[in-house]
């Protein structure tokens, strides 16, 4: 294609540097270091997933659990049956599937409509699990023994975020990553315009549910009992949620903006303030949203563009969406 | 799996460097830290506000009254750093992370319920802690203390409390009390599945004739159905194998309902103080799981204390072996007379201790003496079953009506 | 007769889904704000019912009068306070639903939390009334009854009010197209705090009648919040006849698939319905097409 930009190499550079980051860092911190970055990933990759499907499309996604546990179910059933690639590949090709039937049958839903109905669909998909293990399986919990390490685990979900950089970057700069965006501006006029509106949305929308599963299938070990109120808590949807607008849904870095205060602002606020939690939480989050409107992302947009302004002769660089 | 074996060797050196440094030395600190993340919110928060976190205060505010535990030739106060882990899997495996590696507490309370306990278990397995996991309860125990050598149970398993009331059953039919009509609802959760899974295969196994079993999902506020159901087929006895906020709905529908069976089985919750707070007169002739023995004098002057300094009285099941459970690490600690965690379980494995449950052994690290089934009597959450048992009351059946 | 049973189960448990739905219609039909709090009104007017019970020995019916003119209130300073600037930056209705998600969410944690520090994590519950009615043969707890009475007298007050009064049709006008309405010289700030207030007037209420025969904690308003949100959208958002049919639909169908199916797929029969429901009408039993 053209010239890599210089914004491109940029953005590979970091890549690169955070890669090799994250795969040194078992040796550098312990056990709650890496208990961090666990969390840390685990947040990146979801809000990362999340916004390659909702940012652009302005279609808010409540069902992020939903694929999240069933990545976590497949090892719970399959995990000590097959070699461990195989169970990565299946959950997320279960993922991908389920994906597929969900999108192709939401074509018509639209705006908060769209948002509750994934939120239904989560909950429709944790009451069926608990139905079937409780009557047809005998037993709710699950017990997960797998001899995986907290430093795989690192290395695991380092892989996988990466991975999802470069799907996205490929994505974003392809002719779907265009029409998703025209999905999100307007539909009607994609649709005049000759967008596949069907097949890129659904398409998209089971990308990124196959990363949310990875990242389930991956978490899941650490854990070793796992039940539906455990794979399949709505609240993990709605922290990725917050995450990902709060950095900024329309830039593929966006949410990583945001998972990365709200993680040390947890971590912060549990650890200094544990029975205060709730309440400074609540308060921080207001401020959050009334001091930074457009996400952190835009911050730094209107830091940049008042940089431009003030030094017009710097050529302004034209990428993603804006 | 060639990329991990690969991380493995890369690993080696990073993981012995981590795993090296909690050796805790002789030379004894100013005072023993104590760490613990409990649900204070989320779903698990009713049951670890009424079980784990009064008995936790209650404990540690005495041990410090009496100058702390003794170490060797001193005295040492408890220091506690405390969590909360919202009722999440992760947040309470990162908790007890941080708990061991940034506060390098000395040992580590369990949270509440079987789910949190076992996503712990490996986080204080490897880094050689003992788990004292009190409000633990699956069918999988040894199982589980097998994989992991520190950990103690306290409560048995569910299987154990279906024996009982079944057994219960057995008798009164020998009796000639009940003829053998049995209807029986659980919560789909994994407590209730095992409880009910266990009780149905005894029920049939003795030959009593089922009219209804039903589970129902986590979270159900509405029971009327199911009560009703169980109505219309008059049975002699109805167990719920049920959670808090449940048994309270089941209890409430049923005396709604004018559901009164001869005998009318909850399972937890049944022994909760807010129970018979929320029933008064009512909760008369109800069992559940649990029971207290009125004739033990320690156990009589542990409800006093605790309701006393928490301002609200103990669950009359899992309070108990709760606080037992600390009086058991506490005097593990004072006999190895260190905070060595090997010397410490050596203690719990091999000692008999003086407790609220009276004197116990934690054979086989788990303690089987608990009461299976308990029935309100007299205002009184009374032990009943096993009834052969020094301390068991007897069934008072049938239940009188609802007023 | 296990039909009648069900039957009049469903009803009342439909009525009291109604009845918790009801202000959010107004909240998200009127004032466009996707109140992710709204369970943990109800939540707090519960502990306050209990509180007045139990300390103050005021009953719940009499609570109220008390509690419900306190959150009336206490929610049109929050739509005035908080929620106006968002509506006021938001240039459309999308990015507003976004930011109102991003707040009430926060609002949530302070509410939970302030609840929590109150009365900590425990299960509360009370008795005040344990009467029970047998209708043919059937028994139907009185204070359901109560509780479905209450919910219809508000449902028909509310009906009249936004049909047959000029704030009412205000409202509606606000509801349907709020830049027409301003055209036409509604003040759509005042109408749409009126409207969140009134609807938060109504999750108090609920929530006061609620907790004589549930056994609540600090952590369940979420529970709530879902359900409502469900409710409201099922009948399409907006739409207080919509929310009033779904809730009763929703009531009986939990009702008797618990006695004819399995008790263990209650829940998933509910959503698979709600799920079925916008798979048919994307907007909603009673929803307008392009809403």
């Amino acid at each position: 294609m053209t010239i890599p930009t210089r914004s491109t190499l940029f953005g590979a550079v970091l890549l690169l540097a955070g890669v090799i980051g994250f795969a040194l860092l078992p040796s550098v911190v312990g056990g709650y270091g890496l208990s961090l970055a666990i969390n840390f990933l685990m947040f990146a990759i979801l809000a990362t997933a999340w916004a390659m499907f909702s940012g652009p499309s302005g279609y808010v996604s409540l069902a992020t659990v939903a694929f999240f546990g069933i990545g976590a179910y497949t090892v719970a059933v399959l995990g000590e049956q097959l070699p461990w690639g195989a169970v990565l590949l299946l959950a997320a090709g279960i993922a991908f599937v389920v994906a597929l039937l969900v999108g192709l049958s939401t074509l018509r839903l639209r705006g908060v409509y769209f948002v509750i109905f994934s939120f239904g669909l989560a909950e429709l998909i944790r009451q069926v699990v608990n139905w079937y293990e409780s009557t047809q399986a005998g037993s709710v919990g699950r017990y997960v023994f797998l001899d995986i390490t907290q430093e795989q685990i690192v290395w695991q979900l380092t892989a996988v975020l990466a991975l999802l950089f470069i799907v996205g970057w490929l994505i974003q700069r392809s002719r779907v990553g265009f029409a998703l965006r025209m999905i999100g501006d307007d539909e009607t006029v994609a649709l005049h315009c000759g967008v596949n509106i069907t097949l890129i949305k659904v398409l998209v929308f089971s990308l990124s549910a196959a990363f949310m599963a990875l990242v389930g299938a991956i978490v899941a070990p650490r854990w070793t009992y796992l039940d539906p109120s455990i794979a399949f808590n709505p609240n993990i949807s709605f922290q990725v949620l917050i995450m990902a607008l709060l950095g900024g849904a329309r830039r593929l870095y966006g949410p990583l903006l945001g998972v990365i205060p709200m993680v040390l602002l947890f971590e912060y606020l549990s650890t200094h303030f544990p029975h205060l939690f709730s309440v400074l939480l609540g308060v921080t989050f207001l401020a959050i949203v009334y001091l930074v409107p457009h996400g952190v992302a835009g911050l730094i947009d209107s830091y940049v563009q008042r940089y431009r302004a003030r030094f017009p002769g710097h050529p302004a660089q034209q990428e993603g969406a804006s | 799996m060639p990329s991990i074996s690969l991380a493995r060797a890369i690993l080696g050196i990073g993981a012995c460097v981590a795993l090296s440094f909690p050796a805790m030395g002789e030379d004894l600190p100013e005072s023993i830290r104590i760490g613990y993340a409990v649900s204070d919110t989320g779903p698990y928060a009713g049951g670890a506000g009424t079980t784990i976190t009064p008995n936790y205060k209650l404990w540690v505010e005495e041990v410090n009254k009496a100058g702390g535990i003794r170490v060797g030739d001193r005295q040492l106060p408890i220091e506690v750093v405390a969590y909360d882990d919202r009722s999440s899997s992760e947040e309470a495996v990162r908790a007890v992370e941080r708990l061991i590696n940034q506060d390098e507490v000395d040992f580590v309370l369990p949270p509440w319920g079987t789910a949190l306990n076992l996503a712990v278990a490996p986080v204080l397995n490897r880094a050689g802690y003992p788990h004292l996991a009190v409000t633990a309860v699956s069918d999988r125990q040894q199982d589980l203390m097998d994989r992991w050598p520190r950990l103690f149970f306290f409560l048995s398993t569910s299987s154990h409390y279906a024996e009982g009331i079944v057994t219960m059953l057995e008798e009164l039919r020998e009796s000639g009390e009940i003829e053998g009509r049995v209807a029986m609802v659980n919560v789909a959760d994994q407590f209730g599945i095992e409880l009910a899974n266990a009780a149905e295969a005894l029920l049939q196994e003795a030959d009593f004739d089922v009219v209804y079993n039903q589970s129902y999902p986590p979270g159900t506020q509405d029971m009327q159905g199911i009560i009703n159901s169980a109505r219309q087929r008059d049975p002699e006895a109805f167990l719920a194998f049920s959670y808090p906020p449940e048994t309270i709905a089941i209890t409430d529908q049923a005396q709604t309902l004018g559901f009164n069976p001869p005998l009318f089985y909850t399972a937890v919750g049944t022994a909760f103080p807010l129970y018979q707070d929320r029933f008064g007169d009512n909760v008369e002739g109800v069992l559940g799981i649990g029971g207290v023995d009125v004739g033990s004098e320690v156990m009589v002057d542990y409800i006093e204390r605790h309701t006393e300094l928490t301002g609200q009285a103990p669950d009359l099941w899992a309070s108990a072996p709760t606080y037992a459970s600390l009086e058991v690490l506490q005097q593990a600690i004072e006999r190895a007379g260190s905070i060595d965690h090997e010397q410490v379980v050596a203690e719990m494995e091999n000692g008999t201790f003086d407790t609220v449950l009276g004197e116990i052994t934690l054979d086989g690290r788990a303690y089987w003496e608990g009461w299976q089934v308990g029935q309100w009597q007299d205002g009184v959450f009374r032990a009943i079953g096993p009834s052969d048992r020094d301390g068991a009351a007897e069934i008072v059946l049938p239940k009188p009506a609802w007023q | 007769m296990a039909f009648l049973d069900a039957l009049l189960n469903g009803l009342t448990l439909g009525g009291m889904y109604a009845l918790v739905a009801m202000g959010l219609t107004l909240q998200y039909g009127v004032a466009r704000i996707m109140n992710l709090s709204y369970g943990e009104f109800l939540i707090a007017a519960a502990f306050a019912a209990y509180w007045l019970f139990q300390v103050q020995a005021i009953n719940p019916l009499l609570a109220l009068l008390l509690v419900v003119p306190v959150a009336f209130a206490a929610n049109w300073l929050i739509y005035q306070i908080m929620l106006h600037p968002l509506v006021k930056r938001s240039r459309n209705r999308g990015e507003l639903e976004v930011n109102s998600i991003l707040a009430t969410f926060g609002l949530l944690f302070v509410i939970q939390g302030l609840v929590l520090l109150l009365f900590g994590s425990n299960y509360f519950s009370y008795t005040y009334i344990s009467n029970v009615f047998i209708v043919a043969g059937s028994p139907l707890a009185a204070d359901r009854l109560l509780a479905v009475a209450v919910a219809v007298v508000m449902g028909s007050g509310l009906y009249l009010l936004l049909m047959r009064t000029r704030p009412g049709t205000a409202l509606r006008a606000v509801s349907v197209d709020p830049r027409a309405a301003q055209l036409a010289g509604i003040d759509v700030r005042a109408a749409s705090a009126m409207a969140f207030a009134l609807g938060g007037g109504l999750v108090a209420a609920s929530g006061v009648l609620v907790s004589m025969f549930t056994t609540f904690n600090a952590s369940m308003g979420v529970v709530f919040t879902m359900k409502a949100l469900i409710v409201v959208i099922m009948g399409g958002a907006g739409h207080l006849l919509g929310a009033l049919t779904a809730g009763l639909i929703l009531g009986l169908v939990e009702s008797f698939v618990a006695v004819y199916v399995a008790p263990g797929l209650t829940l998933a029969a509910t959503f698979a319905l709600f799920l079925i429901v916008l798979l048919v009408r994307p907007t909603g039993m009673m929803g307008r097409a392009g809403a």
